[in-house]
This record gives structure tokens, sequence and C-alpha cells, in this order.
């Protein structure tokens, strides 16, 4: 916005904000003062915001991969580090995969018009309204009796890839729709074929369109957790899967499983900050555009 | 030859990965869902060993009181959560739509709650409802108030898991409200304030009905993704006290992972697919209704010119 003119508010306004954005933020903030705590700090009767801040917590979750001797951690428990692990591989994968198989899903379907829109976005709310718990007894079933990739990588990742299609391909169609075709036809006359056209002319220009449908895909593979949770062995775990398991047990490490929690809400909040502009374009397309 | 030949398969050849990825790990196991819900079916066997009971899961759940209770709790969830979502989202964006430096970082400090995961929402909630060290029942103390039962009292666990959706997803509503609010016609507002409408006629009269398309739009929105909601609610009170806050979600996760129905399971995912189809086909219904009277009111102006 090129205008520097701003309207001068009362303080009241101000006042209203600033409890907003601690109302938004406290939880998170609490979140990562308690992974920061000692467990003595945490049960203590005076709680404060005075303490040592450690980083014990997070050499506990992490102790796999330290390159150190940490004095505090008699056994190391290797569960969290190969789940962190899993969700990374996970996420990455199905992420790429979505976006390659979903863009060229999208370019067919506006270049080549042989459906409408409107069968597009009609298939996308309807996969939009399929909660994942509907998914759990069918993919379940299938996977581990027909498929037989329960409890592998793969077929948490075949999921995921399914789960996010509709969205993405509509995501991308609209920003398609607005590549000049006279781009395309002149790459065409200098005798480039339709996957050339693809690749070295549509692709680069929508990379806006690119980045939402890939924060949005990595996002809900990230932090997915009840098909995960039914397809994943010992060796699959995802983070959220450990830590919901961690948690029903009657005794409850405050520290570490904050440590665990701020981990899995790193990289969301990463990407908030870098590309909140792209994430709420992903967001109000769907509502204000219909 | 051979190039028309490529050209007329292109657009195949570019859909064949995503139909066939959404065929085999969405249409079918859709399918698979409706057709295992007529099964009596527990995790040992395969589904070809199961015996067909027809209806019969369908009409023991309808008979089933936990079964109906807790689509009562989901359909109460639903509706207080989006209309206290509602309410507050559209005042704030109300509020706070002025021309002030600084909205983009407040807009991102907003999106916050939404992008991390539910189930770190979850623990961090649980955390402050904690009975001794959460911060809400410290700060009671330290008031000289008595602690309240948040996640222990069904009255108040439910209270509770509403307060937490209503963080994590209030923030939707309002940045949805605020884009509508600030693609709303400029000459419409300077002509009301030239007619001299106070800022409340401004706000009922013109901002509203111009805003009611979007506003609809995301209501049914967070409506679907509030019959989704599972994982805050299974971290912070997993369904209890009692059957307080055991949403459909949940109750087919443990119908199927701990009482080990399968067809059950189905079943009851097909009764809230039902639901989730209603919704939906509303709100698409909706959509096409407004398009066509936006065009017919279009065609009548242009016929009047």
């Amino acid at each position: 916005m090129a205008d520097k003119s701003y309207d001068k508010q009362n303080p009241a306004y101000y006042a209203l904000l600033v409890a907003l954005v601690v109302m938004a933020v406290g939880p998170i903030a609490m979140m990562l003062m308690t992974s920061l705590k000692l467990n003595v700090d945490i049960m203590s009767d005076t709680s404060s915001l005075l303490f040592m801040p450690t980083l014990r917590n997070y050499e506990t979750a992490l102790c796999d991969f330290l390159w150190y001797e940490a004095p505090h951690i008699d056994y190391c428990d290797k569960t969290f580090g190969r789940a962190l692990i899993n969700s990374l591989t996970i996420s990455l994968i199905s992420t790429v995969l979505t976006l390659v198989i979903g863009c060229m899903a999208a370019y067919a379907l506006v270049r080549f018009r042989f459906m409408g829109r409107d069968t597009v976005s009609l298939s996308t709310l309807a996969m939009r309204m399929v909660p994942p718990a509907v998914l759990l007894v069918p993919v379940f079933g299938i996977w581990t009796f027909q498929f037989q990739i329960d409890g592998t990588r793969a077929g948490i990742i075949l999921v995921y890839v399914a789960m996010n299609l509709p969205f993405v391909i509509w995501i991308l169609q609209s920003f398609i729709v607005q590549v000049p075709i006279q781009l395309e036809e002149a790459a065409r006359m200098d005798g480039a074929g339709p996957f050339q056209v693809f690749f070295l002319v549509v692709l680069p220009l929508i990379k806006p369109g690119l980045a939402a449908a890939a924060i949005f895909t990595f996002r809900v593979a990230w932090n997915e957790f009840l098909l995960a949770n039914a397809l994943a062995d010992r060796n699959s775990r995802t983070v959220p899967v450990t830590i919901v398991n961690s948690i029903t047990e009657f005794d409850i490490d405050w520290g570490v499983i904050m440590a665990t929690g701020m981990l899995l809400a790193i990289p969301p909040i990463i990407f908030t900050f870098v590309a909140s502009r792209q994430i709420i374009t992903g967001m109000t397309a769907g509502a204000v555009k219909g | 030859m051979q190039s028309a030949n490529v050209n007329r398969a292109t657009p195949y050849l570019f859909l064949a990965p995503a139909a066939l990825v959404m065929a085999v790990a969405l249409l079918y196991p859709i399918g698979y869902m409706i057709y295992a819900s007529f099964l009596d079916w527990n995790p040992s066997q395969r589904i070809g060993e199961a015996e067909f009971v027809g209806l019969r899961n369908y009409i023991n759940l309808l008979g089933d009181a936990a079964f109906r209770e807790s689509f009562y709790v989901t359909l109460k969830f639903a509706t207080v959560v989006v209309s206290l979502e509602m309410v507050l989202g559209v005042g704030l964006a109300l509020l706070l739509d002025r021309n002030i430096r600084g909205m983009s970082v407040l807009r991102t400090l907003f999106i916050l709650p939404m992008m991390i995961a539910p189930i770190v929402v979850g623990l961090m909630w649980r955390y402050m409802y904690h009975p001794s060290v959460g911060v809400f029942n410290r700060t009671l103390k330290s008031l000289g108030l008595d602690p309240i039962p948040w996640l222990s009292d069904g009255n108040w666990a439910f209270a509770s898991v509403v307060i937490a959706d209503i963080w994590q997803w209030t923030p939707f509503i309002f940045i949805l409200s605020l884009a509508a609010l600030q693609s709303l016609p400029q000459s419409a507002m300077e002509a009301a304030r030239i007619d001299g409408a106070t800022g409340w006629q401004q706000v009922i009269y013109i901002k509203l009905p111009l805003m009611m398309p979007v506003l609809i739009v995301t209501l049914l929105l967070r409506l679907i993704d509030a019959f989704k909601v599972l994982e805050v609610i299974l971290v912070l009170t997993n369904g209890g006290p009692g059957l307080s806050t055991e949403i459909l979600s949940l109750r087919i996760s443990r119908t199927a992972s701990e009482f080990r129905e399968l067809g059950e399971a189905a079943a009851m995912s097909n009764y809230l697919l039902i639901l989730l189809v209603i919704l939906t086909f509303a709100m698409f219904a909706y959509n096409k209704a407004t398009e066509a009277r936006t065009a017919r009111l279009r065609k009548a102006a242009e016929e009047d010119v």
C-alpha cells in the first residue's frame, strides 16, 4: 500500500488491541516458558515469570541427536527423535507429491476445460466436509487387509496426498486461470511441447499459489493425528501420535511434553511469520470467492 | 499425426495421477465404509469374513443412549461454538477495521492459533486448566477465590472445551470478515456518511447486509469444521467426564479402537457424513442462489439503461 497516512485512534482502541494480542499469543508464550522450566519450577507454589531458563527438557526430548553428553539424562528415550524424523519425511514427501500431482490436474482442468469449474468446486467442498474420523474405519481396513501397507510411511503418505489433493487442485486453479494464455501460445509457437509449456512457463508464474498450497498441505500432514495413529506402528509413529501417547499416562512430565509440543509447533509458526500473506490468501479464497 | 495424438491425450495424462490417487485413497474408502456399515465386523477379521447384518448397526445406534447423547453433544458443541465465534469474530472485525499501522502484524499473530497442531492446542490448554499448576486456578487462588474444576466437572469441561475452540477459531472468522469489510464498495459507505448515518446505522444497514454473502459462507465453513473437531477434545478431556464432551468423531474413533466394532463405527461415520452432506449442499445451493440473484439484478439494471 502506498498511502502512509494512518488514522489516529483513541487509547481504548489500542488497549483493546493489546488485550487481543495477549490473548492470542499468551497460551503459546506460556507453553514456551513451561518448556524452559525445570519440573521443580513448574510444580512450585509460587508461579512467577522469574525462573532460570534451561534447555534440559529439549535435551531430554532430542537426546539421540545430541552431539554431547547431557549430564542429567540417565536413559535416552529415542521415541521422540524417531517420531520427529518420521514426521518430517512424511510431511515433506506428501507435500511435494500433492503439489506435483495437484498442479498438473489443476492445469488440465483449467486449460483443457473438460469439466466445469462447478464440478471441481463442488467436489472440493464435498471432500473438505469429510472428517478424518469418517476415513478412519475404511482406511484402516483397506490399508491393513487389502494393500497391506499399514504401519509404513508410504501408507500414511498416500492418505495425506489424497486428503489434500482436492483443496490444492482448487486453490491452484484460481491461480492458473490468471496466467495469460498468450504466453503459452507463444511458447508453443516456439516449439515447446505441452509438458515444457507447463513446467517452464506456467509453473514459474504461479509461485505464490504454490507457496500457499504447500503451506496448507504441509500443515495438514504435520499436524494430523487420527489417521497416523490408526496406521502407524512403532517405527512409523509421527510426533502428534507420540505426544498423545505420552499424555495418556497418569503422571505427566509437563516440562518435556511442553518441549515436544513446542518443537511440533515451531514449523507452522515459522511459516506463519514468513508467509502470512499467502496463508491469508489461501484462507480467504475459500469464502470470499466461493 | 503423432503430435495430434499426444495433444489429445495430454489432458488425461495431466489428470491421471490425481484421479488415480483420489480414487484409490478417497473414493474407494468412502464406498468401502458405506458397505462396512452393513456388516458385523471386528478388526481382527478380513472384511469378507464379516457377517452381513443389513441395517442392524443403524438401528442399534438409534436405540443406543450413549450414541444419542454424543450426537446431542456434537450438535450442542457446534452450535455454541460457531455462534459465539461468529459474534466475536464479526464484532472484532467491525471494531478493528481501521487504517492503522501494524495491521498486518496483528493478522499474522491472530492466525497463529489456527496454524499450530490441534494436539498442541489441546496440550497447552490442558496445562492452563490444570487443577493445581494451571494458570487459571493459580490466578483464582491468588485472588482468594475457590478453584474451578475445569476438566473434572461435566458442565465446566464442556465450557473449557468451548473456550479452547473459541481461542483457536475466532481468528478465522475475524480474518474472513475483515477481508469482506475491506472489499466493500467505498461509494456505499460514503453515501451513507453523507446522508448522516451514525456508526451503528452504517453497521446495521450498510456493512452487515453487504457482508452477508461472505458471512454465510464463513458460517457454513466453520460449521463443517466444528463437526470435525477431535484432537483438542481428545487431549483435553478424552470425551469425559462421563459423556459430557464426547463428540461424534471421538466416539467413532473409540468405537473402532476400544470397542472394536468397526461396522458400528462405520454406521456412525455415515450418520455424521449425512449431516455434513446436508450442510454442504445448503452452502452450495446458497452460493448458486446468490449468483443467480446478482445475475438477475445486473440484467435488470442493464435493461433499465
